[in-house]
């Protein structure tokens, strides 16, 4: 499966400076990411690891270093080419599933296929995440599990070569937890989106094929996992 | 329809009450700017085509008598198109089943063919015939106010003498277009008239073959009307007109239209960027916070691959969606109040016919007006939108800091926890706690400025009929007479005083200043009837030499106490005489200039001589005195104080109540829209401070409390404010109204800030319960439960 690696980070560095206190979120961090894996980025929380996503995935801006995508430098993108970047190529999940409350789920998911190159219908995007039967409901009138089903089907939908879930199950129990990460596992087989997941839950890393760990904003080597199991065999 | 646009319809489906709030004060704005544009211009549409079509004259003047001859050397002055001599004159109408006498003003009309000048909309019957001496036409309010129809037959004392006359036709003129009789304020269509009779009979009457004693004219577009009239003035300054000659400027009835149009363009001016202001600031508010709360949303769309340029314009149309509510409630309610307005005008004024002038143009200009303040209003919210990294953006803002500013630390000793959390809030938030106490303050101006009027009128009536001019009547003699005349005035059945006076036109020059003015000379004292008023306004007496002018005479012509002017005498052929400013009085009407009787007589040199008297009567008698004036053929003009007084009150008040009306509304809407908005803001800014207090046991009506306190002290401070404004509006409204004919007084009784601020506190009550329902109302769980 491992290819030409679709991101290639080098020596990335990010300081953040909130009020008077400065924070060093990523220091130094390489890796590279492979065409159609599955990884998982674990950590505790401040460890760096949703820094890292938001940079390779350009809606945040790197301090120091470079991230290639496809060989293309995302650092030092202006806005305009950070949003065009976003827009065509990468699909985001997030920990609180950022609906929007006043569109439904089939809305929310067109809101992204509208302004995509090669989207897939809306309604597929959400039979693929099992909510086809619930597609007309306001975010409102959809349990957590739902909602996250319907970001995964929103992120998706764009057909994006890329797809970076942000703690896609921290906020959901372990049973929809699971019916998340099976979502999750059925786009990554099926239409082999390069999956990025991050994580605090170390159980998870055991449906990826790369581990990366991540603390105080540095990064380990990765561990390969020769045999990723299912997402219903996941010891939560 | 794309899904951001169905956000939008949502969103402010959602907001709906914030939204119509705003949308609200933006109409006011656009009601306004319709209103009183579209109105000025109707009626400056109406009034062009009446002059055009009826061939208004643009130079007038007047003579003692002066030759026919004089009319052709008149003619041939350099820009003049056409000329028509006339008889002018002055007399009383003695109308059936009216008890007091009517003054009116007889014009002729060319024996052959159509005037050339200032020609009549024929509206019923036909215009007098050269053949038939009793025949006359009359001008339509007049007609209208007696009921009067072609056929009837009315009286009138023409150059003292009786004559029963036949009405042959009912006419518009648009020399009369206002039409006001002598001693009135505004005009009374039932004791003021204009007839018009054939020049043959009139020459008769008046012994003026051969002779006119008015000309009108028309110019050339290019002519220069100064030099024109000065070329009539020397020609006529042998035959009485020295000095009479003038632009349509000084014309009443066109210099008070004209103030109308300057009234309303003020009105259009002033008023819309209130409501714009206020508008503006709204949107600011309410955008900041939608924002503020759809932060996650914003960043998310940026993540998805929303440009920052695509989310601002999706803010913005919501912006430009309340505006357009705006437009159109503004755009219907303004076309409305202008059709009604100009319908109004009609009734003022007399026109033939009036042309609503539908604007295009003035819809846009609204909308790109409105559209615009609000924008700006959004402005600064949206660019943050806009600005807002998405990774920033998905995170949840920072707390707010507050600090302890102005020493609050120790207030919080003095206050309750409850009372500091709203002064700390209110000062954290200073600039939208200034704007929001500045959006209240306006309201209360606006009411100020609309309730002040009930002051000055009243405080001007007081001064002007029972301070001023005490007399129930003044009689108008038809020529001057000699003192004694005023014996035979005594002796009229019903009369209980009498006092002469003597009036004479004349012009006022001061350097390159000039006005026509009547010299009043009377005796003024305590104890007179009629009395000059010093600035202080009590009663005065005149000095024995030298000239009194009003303070606004005096402004006009930059004269103080002391300064010299030279009076030219219209009926001394245009003699110069120099007079020294030996006072100021304070008069409200007209452009007045008093001297002593004997200062007059020496002036004009022909020993003591009366025009008049004011008198005073016994009322039960008055049907007797109206009989006597009605018989008395010396009696040119009569004023009657108490007819006028009313007539001007009813005027006056009518139009104050639709004014006053509209401008209530206004400030309603101001005080409804600012508090509510702000209101509703604090609550879901502070929802969850609230919801936490309630979890702490704190009750319903301590949490609403805060909320409270912070509105209250706001529109309390702003009262202040809202006077001060006031009283400026006020002025500027005084000063709008003063044109030649009369003047306002800026009065402002404590009682009209107590109400306006009564009014704008009730307002402002009622939209915080409203508000505070929903405190009450929290659903605790949920809102604790809200990452904000």
């Amino acid at each position: 499966m491992e290819t030409e690696p679709i991101f290639q980070v080098r020596n990335l560095s990010k300081v953040y400076r909130t009020g008077e206190v400065e924070v060093r979120a990523l220091d130094d961090v390489s890796l590279d990411l492979f065409a159609g894996e599955m990884a998982v980025l674990l950590g505790p929380s401040g460890s760096g690891k949703s820094t890292f996503l938001n940079i390779i995935g350009g809606i945040d801006t790197a301090s120091s270093g470079s991230a290639r995508f496809r060989g293309r430098e995302l650092c030092g993108l202006n806005e305009r080419q950070l949003t065009r970047y976003r827009r065509d190529h990468v699909g985001f999940v997030f920990q609180f599933y950022n609906l929007i409350p006043s569109l439904t789920a089939l809305e929310n998911v067109a809101l992204v296929t509208e302004i995509a190159r090669k989207p897939m219908p809306a309604g597929d995007a959400l039979d693929l995440v099992g909510l086809k039967a619930r597609m007309h409901h306001f975010p409102a009138q959809l349990s957590g599990g739902e909602q996250q089903r319907v970001a995964i089907a929103r992120a998706i939908a764009k057909q994006p070569e890329v797809l970076l879930c942000d703690e896609p199950t921290g906020a959901l129990d372990s049973k929809t937890g699971i019916v998340v990460l099976e979502a999750l596992a059925t786009v990554n087989a099926t239409t082999g989106t390069t999956t990025a997941i991050i994580t605090h839950n170390a159980g998870i890393r055991a449906i990826a094929n790369r581990v990366f760990t991540f603390s105080d904003g540095r990064v380990s080597p990765s561990q390969i996992n020769a045999h990723p199991v299912a997402p219903s065999e996941v010891e939560w | 329809m794309s899904m951001l646009d169905r956000k939008l319809m949502r969103d402010l489906a959602r907001l709906w009450a914030q939204a119509l709030a705003v949308a609200l004060v933006m109409a006011c704005g656009v009601m306004t700017i319709v209103l009183a544009v579209g109105a000025a211009r109707s009626l400056t549409e109406t009034r062009s085509a009446f002059y055009d079509r009826y061939r208004f004259a643009t130079v007038f003047a007047s003579a003692t008598r002066a030759p026919e001859a004089l009319a052709q050397r008149i003619a041939r002055l350099d820009g003049v198109a056409a000329v028509e001599t006339r008889i002018v004159k002055p007399v009383i109408l003695d109308m059936q089943g009216t008890r007091e006498p009517a003054s009116g003003i007889v014009v002729s009309l060319p024996d052959r063919g159509e005037a050339g000048v200032n020609r009549l909309y024929l509206r019923a019957g036909r215009l007098p015939e050269v053949a038939r001496r009793d025949e006359a036409a009359v001008t339509e309010s007049f007609a209208k106010a007696h009921r009067l129809s072609p056929g009837d037959g009315f009286r009138a004392v023409i150059n003292g003498k009786r004559r029963d006359l036949t009405i042959t036709g009912i006419v518009l003129s648009p020399e009369y277009v206002y039409a006001i009789g002598p001693g009135d304020m505004v005009p009374d269509q039932r004791r003021f008239g204009v007839m018009y009779m054939p020049r043959s009979t009139l020459a008769g009457l008046f012994d003026l073959d051969g002779a006119f004693n008015d000309v009108v004219a028309t110019t050339e577009r290019s002519a220069e009307i100064d030099r024109i009239v000065e070329s009539i003035d020397r020609l006529l300054e042998p035959w009485g007109g020295a000095g009479s000659a003038h632009g349509r400027d000084e014309q009443t009835s066109h210099a008070f239209l004209d103030n109308e149009l300057v009234q309303l363009a003020a009105m259009a001016r002033v008023i819309p960027p209130v409501f714009l202001f206020i508008a503006a600031f709204l949107v600011n508010m309410i955008l900041s916070r939608l924002i503020a709360l759809e932060r996650e949303q914003i960043g998310l769309l940026k993540a998805v691959g929303y440009s920052s340029t695509a989310i601002a314009w999706h803010y913005g149309k919501l912006v430009i969606a309340i505006a357009l509510v705006g437009l159109a409630i503004g755009s219907a309610v303004g076309a409305w109040l202008g059709h009604g307005l100009t319908v109004l005008y009609g009734r003022f004024f007399s026109f033939p016919f009036l042309i609503f002038r539908s604007s295009t143009d003035l819809y846009v200009l609204a909308g790109l007006v409105t559209a615009g303040a609000a924008l700006a209003g959004a402005a600064q919210a949206i660019a943050g939108a806009g600005r807002l990294p998405p990774a920033v953006a998905m995170r949840p803002a920072a707390p707010t800091r507050y600090g302890g500013v102005f020493g609050l630390s120790l207030l919080g000793r003095l206050f309750s926890q409850l009372a500091t959390m709203a002064l700390r809030h209110m000062l954290r938030w200073w600039r939208r706690t200034v704007l929001t106490a500045i959006g209240v303050s306006l309201s209360t101006a606006l009411l100020v400025t609309a309730l002040f009027s009930f002051d000055s009128i009243d405080a001007m009536i007081e001064t002007i009929f029972f301070r001023a001019d005490r007399q129930d009547a003044t009689l108008t003699l038809a020529g001057e007479a000699s003192p004694a005349a005023v014996h035979a005035i005594s002796g009229l059945p019903g009369v209980l005083a009498a006092e002469p006076f003597r009036g004479t036109p004349a012009v006022l020059v001061s350097g390159h200043h000039e006005k026509r003015i009547t010299v009043l000379a009377f005796d003024s004292g305590e104890d007179t009837l009629s009395r000059v008023l010093d600035p202080a306004l009590d009663a005065t007496e005149l000095p024995e030499s030298g000239i009194v002018l009003s303070e606004r005479l005096a402004a006009l012509m930059r004269l103080r106490p002391g300064d010299e002017a030279e009076l030219e005498l219209t009926a001394r052929d245009g003699r110069i005489a120099t007079v020294t400013v030996s006072g100021i009085a304070q008069a409200y009407v007209g452009l007045a200039a008093y001297m002593a009787p004997q200062a007059l007589d020496r002036l004009m040199r022909d020993g003591p001589r009366i025009s008049g008297a004011r008198v005073l009567v016994d009322e039960a008698r008055l049907s007797d005195l109206y009989a006597a004036i009605k018989a008395t053929p010396s009696i040119a003009g009569v004023a009657l104080q108490n007819l006028s007084r009313q007539k001007f009150r009813e005027t006056i008040e009518e139009n104050i109540a639709i004014m006053t009306t509209v401008y209530v509304a206004l400030a309603v809407i101001i005080t409804f829209g600012v508090i509510y908005n702000s209101a509703r803001i604090q609550l879901s800014e502070r929802a969850r401070e609230l919801a936490s207090l309630r979890v702490l046991g704190f009750t319903r009506g301590e949490v609403g409390k805060v909320l409270m306190i912070e509105l209250a002290l706001i529109v309390f401070a702003a009262q202040p404010l809202g006077w001060a404004v006031g009283c400026g509006f006020s002025m500027l409204v005084v000063e709008g109204f003063a044109s030649d004919l009369f003047t306002i007084p800026l009065v402002i009784n404590a009682s009209t800030f107590a109400l306006s601020s009564l009014v704008v506190l009730a307002a402002a009550l009622v939209a915080a319960l409203i508000v505070r329902r929903r405190v009450d109302n929290l659903d605790l769980i949920r809102v604790l439960k809200t990452r904000e």
